[in-house]
């Protein structure tokens, strides 16, 4: 039985991932909060329903207004929350993906199709990334 | 090379992990269920926002509902939670001992909040 290969001690792909899944849980967390005290400041705990403020909890986004139910949306639609926004969907994107491709790596052998899967997922990271950034600055 | 173990699914299901092997278990399906929910409602934005299209509405209406709602709620908030024991025992091995207790005290943690969650959804759900 051979086992499978687990990187160098020190400063590697995998420390590097370890420790940013880490640090963006806990930020996810930082933005998650902050979204979510914003959200019930600005009116949320009387005019919405749970949707809404899950909306407006990760993704202060004026297209959301499509499905919204607050009505005065002036102090989510500036800079600063575009910023908030940026920073969760590239944490959350990043954490998703990387978890992917541990379970992924986790159960590929070292045939060519974990190169294969390697290409896919960065490419995959990459696109949804473009999307959503789109998504933020068209809205 | 990956692990060959040659343990069949259902021997598999024999072995007692107990509470930690369960959390592994769903944080991992929680956490590929969330990827592709995420993955899924950004395309369906998208696809709303750029081409009015149809698809991206059916997508979202799915989120809307609620049983939908409930199974998505209990993902994300049991995969925050477990995220934070990882974390916590990460940074304090010491604590590794009580490991199993974690397991408890986690779901101590989440029972509350995911209430909270049940109560809401089911009052607006059943309100209506």
């Amino acid at each position: 039985m051979i086992s499978r290969k687990v990187a160098k001690r020190g400063f590697s792909l995998d420390y590097i991932m370890w420790l940013f899944m880490r640090l963006s849980a806990l930020s996810l967390y930082a933005l998650g909060l902050t979204g979510l005290t914003a959200a019930l400041i600005m009116g949320a705990r009387t005019q919405t329903d749970l949707n809404t403020l899950i909306r407006w909890t990760f993704f202060q986004n004026p297209s959301h207004v499509f499905s919204s139910d607050i009505i005065n949306l002036d102090g989510f639609i500036n800079p600063y929350w575009q910023i908030m926004e940026f920073t969760a969907l590239f944490f959350g994107i990043t954490h998703g993906i990387n978890g992917l491709r541990s379970v992924v790596e986790d159960y590929m052998g070292s045939s060519w199709w974990r190169q294969i899967w390697r290409g896919f997922i960065f490419f995959l990271w990459l696109f949804i990334l473009l999307v959503a950034v789109y998504v933020v600055l068209a809205s | 090379m990956a692990l060959k173990r040659n343990v069949s699914f259902f021997t598999g299901l024999k072995y007692k992990g107990g509470g930690p092997m369960w959390a592994w278990i769903l944080h991992r399906t929680s956490g590929l269920t969330m990827v592709l929910f995420v993955g899924l409602h950004i395309s369906a934005g998208f696809l709303t926002q750029q081409f009015g299209s149809d698809v991206g509405i059916w997508i979202n209406t799915i989120y809307e509902n609620w049983i939908f709602q409930l199974a998505l709620f209990f993902l994300v908030i049991f995969h925050a939670i477990n995220g934070l024991r990882i974390t916590i025992l990460d940074l304090v091995p010491a604590l590794l001992e009580y490991q199993r207790e974690a397991i408890w005290l986690e779901w101590l943690v989440f029972i509350p909040i995911y209430g909270l969650v049940l109560f809401v959804v089911l009052k607006s759900t059943l309100g209506a």
